[in-house]
């Protein structure tokens, strides 16, 4: 099994017609994944190398079945892209969009789960996710995962996703789903978020997690493996020396309080009975001991 | 994008937040220009983006101009904390009875806004947290519903605001949340905000941090862009595009994605070396980027070697490998390069640079491979 997404998922791309929209869109359908419509205002009835193309997410859920949504379109259209796909029925949403003001990340995202309770989003400034042989939504490149399990991945990351995956597949061991829940302020969902998924689905048998210096997710996520996960976790943190004070203001150190740094971040870890590596490869080393052993 | 102290207070003024009458003055005779203006007594400040200035000698009451001359020669030209101090800060004094505080910053944990407020400003708000957190009313604000009047004049009373700040404190506190959202600031911060013995309430100072991904629609930050870096290096990336941060190290780094860049100052570190910098060339860079960014690390004088660590997704490999050799055609680079390339067009990329390696660019297969021959190199 998988989480999220699918052999079943059927997604459109909210901007199939843009130049990353055309060439993820079409590398995602090459991979496998069911790519069964685009949406673009004002080009509807044309297509992209076969695929059709809607003016409206309504339009495209209603012809298609479609139930998961690709939103590759730039920062200032992509808070309405993101809602607009909620609203017509989109259960699933990648948004792969980098540099989204957080004001609006914060709006979408609350109003999303005030009106949408119902309706996950991934990202924005994610990756993506790719069940391996399965469906592949957003930019990862699907030759670098291996299809059959048993490591589940979720990383706040884009390109250390890439690297796990790889580390990993070079080695012969198979992913059952990677997530890239992205680096932004306000992500759609975030790694608790997985490891409840990963947790529950019996074809996962170990996790791992990569995180970045800022906010307390990687804490949060800490505790609730501490409480609730017994299947083998390792984790890698990145930013061990990135020089301290560059973005966050008082204000921000406050709701934190010692927490951001990534060594804060790899001690709870630790104490969650987390294997914590010193990096990427190390990472991916550990995970081929522990899958080995199961 | 961090603002000083008088850019945050412009800023506020764009609002409706009252702050004091006051000017910039980047020479003594300047700041008695302003001194003259605002009226005596005034306060001359140093306009540096770094806290303790106060401590510092930084800041400095003068009751006429005999002061403003020695307090304005004796901060222009002080190195507070590493920060050379270049401009002033001249403002009417303001008489004052009470010392509050107030922020507005996004909560990522529960994903809603967080206002602070205490009536124990003045003093380091990370002090009264450690110290004292009762004294600090949160105020978690969903940002679908924002901020109205009656919840701001509820909170006023519940952060044991005197009677006679109140009303003006919660219209401030209103205006504040308004320039922290329409404004598009990852934190608005002022402290002190302060009550005057005839129940004024504005602000005495004010910390703005402005989100760099909404530059997109507030032209009017151009104006503060001027000053923003002390680094050249980092002003010199800006003017490219690119997302840069000076070190240091001798090793200068490129990589792809904020995660990836940072993982590579680790293992760059973990093998014995330094980073000279940190350089996201971000999702979808093209082969101009990409020269960009090799001639942005060029042009620093402490590099030994630059390592080149990109994992393909967004961004093409092969698009990377044309920029490489376009930057290398374009400048004469100085350090050897080593590249670790992966991902999205991998292959075609290390068949464009294959013709072209030699001892001044070589490639290694995995990262911390990369990062030791790297390492070895900047020695």
């Amino acid at each position: 099994m998988s989480i999220f997404v699918d052999e079943s998922t059927k997604v459109i791309v909210q901007g199939l017609t843009g130049s990353q929209g055309r060439f993820h869109g079409l590398r995602n359908r090459a991979y496998g994944t069911k790519v069964v419509g685009g949406v673009t205002p004002g080009k509807g009835g044309t297509d992209v190398e076969g695929i059709s193309v809607f003016d409206s997410v309504r339009e495209a859920v209603e012809t298609t079945g479609a139930t998961a949504s690709f939103i590759a379109v730039p920062p200032r259209f992509a808070p309405a892209a993101i809602l607009e796909a909620a609203e017509g029925g989109i259960e699933f949403i990648v948004c792969i969009t980098e540099g989204i003001p957080a004001q609006d990340e914060a709006l979408t995202y609350n109003r999303l789960v005030e009106e949408h309770p119902g309706v996950r989003l991934l990202g924005p400034n994610c990756p993506g996710i790719i069940s391996p042989g399965k469906c592949n939504i957003g930019i990862t490149s699907g030759d670098i995962a291996l299809a059959g399990g048993p490591v589940g991945i979720v990383s706040r990351s884009g390109t250390l996703t890439y690297q796990a995956l790889y580390e990993l597949s070079q080695k012969g061991v198979g992913q059952t789903t990677c997530v890239g829940i992205g680096g932004d302020p306000v992500p759609g969902t975030n790694f608790i978020d997985c490891l409840e998924a990963f947790q529950a689905d019996p074809d996962t048998r170990a996790v791992m997690m990569i995180g970045e210096i800022g906010g307390s997710e990687e804490e949060r996520a800490a505790e609730w493996i501490a409480q609730n996960m017994d299947k083998p976790v390792v984790a890698y943190v990145a930013g061990v020396t990135a020089p301290p004070g560059r973005k966050m203001g008082h204000a921000g150190a406050i709701i934190s309080g010692s927490r951001g740094t990534a060594q804060a971040k790899m001690a709870a870890l630790a104490d969650a009975g987390v294997r914590v590596c010193q990096n990427p490869t190390e990472a991916g080393e550990a995970m081929v001991e522990i899958v080995r052993a199961l | 994008m961090d603002l000083f102290e008088y850019q945050g207070k412009q800023y506020f003024a764009r609002y409706g937040i009252p702050v004091s009458p006051g000017g910039v003055a980047d020479t003594v005779e300047e700041a008695l220009e302003v001194a003259e203006r605002v009226g005596f007594p005034v306060v001359v400040k140093a306009q540096v983006k770094v806290g303790g200035r106060g401590k510092a000698g930084g800041v400095k009451l003068a009751t006429g101009p005999d002061e403003v001359r020695t307090h304005a020669t004796s901060i222009l030209g002080l190195d507070i904390k590493g920060h050379v101090v270049k401009r002033l800060w001249v403002e009417h004094a303001s008489d004052i009875a009470k010392e509050y505080y107030a922020s507005f910053t996004l909560d990522r944990p529960n994903k809603v806004h967080l206002g602070m407020l205490s009536a124990q400003g003045g003093v380091e708000i990370e002090v009264v947290a450690a110290e004292s957190p009762e004294a600090i009313a949160m105020l978690p604000i969903d940002p679908v519903r924002g901020l109205d009047s009656a919840t701001a004049r509820r909170w006023v009373a519940e952060a044991g605001l005197d009677e006679a700040a109140r009303a003006e404190a919660a219209d401030l506190l209103v205006a504040l949340y308004r320039c922290y959202t329409e404004g598009d600031c990852d934190l608005a911060e002022i402290n002190p905000l302060v009550l005057t013995p005839g129940g004024r309430v504005h602000a005495l100072d004010a910390k703005v941090t402005l989100d760099d991904n909404a530059a997109f629609r507030h032209p009017e930050w151009d104006e503060f862009r001027e000053d923003e870096f002390e680094d050249p290096r980092e002003r010199r990336a800006r003017e490219k595009g690119l997302n840069y941060i000076g070190l240091d190290g001798s090793v200068g780094i490129i990589a792809n994605g904020a995660g990836l860049a940072m993982s590579t100052l680790d293992v760059v570190n973990q093998v014995g070396g330094s980073a000279a910098n940190f350089l996201d060339i971000g999702g979808g860079a093209n082969a101009d980027v990409m020269a960009a960014a090799l001639e942005v690390i060029n042009a620093d004088p402490k590099v030994r070697s630059i390592f080149v660590n990109i994992f393909g997704g967004i961004t093409r490999v092969d698009e990377v490998a044309k920029g490489v050799l376009e930057a290398l055609a374009r400048v004469d680079i100085a350090s050897p390069i080593v590249l670790r390339l992966d991902g999205t067009n991998a292959v075609e990329g290390r068949a464009i640079l294959a013709p072209h390696l030699s001892d001044r660019l070589v490639t290694e297969p995995t990262m911390l491979e990369a990062a030791r021959r790297a390492v070895a190199l900047a020695r």
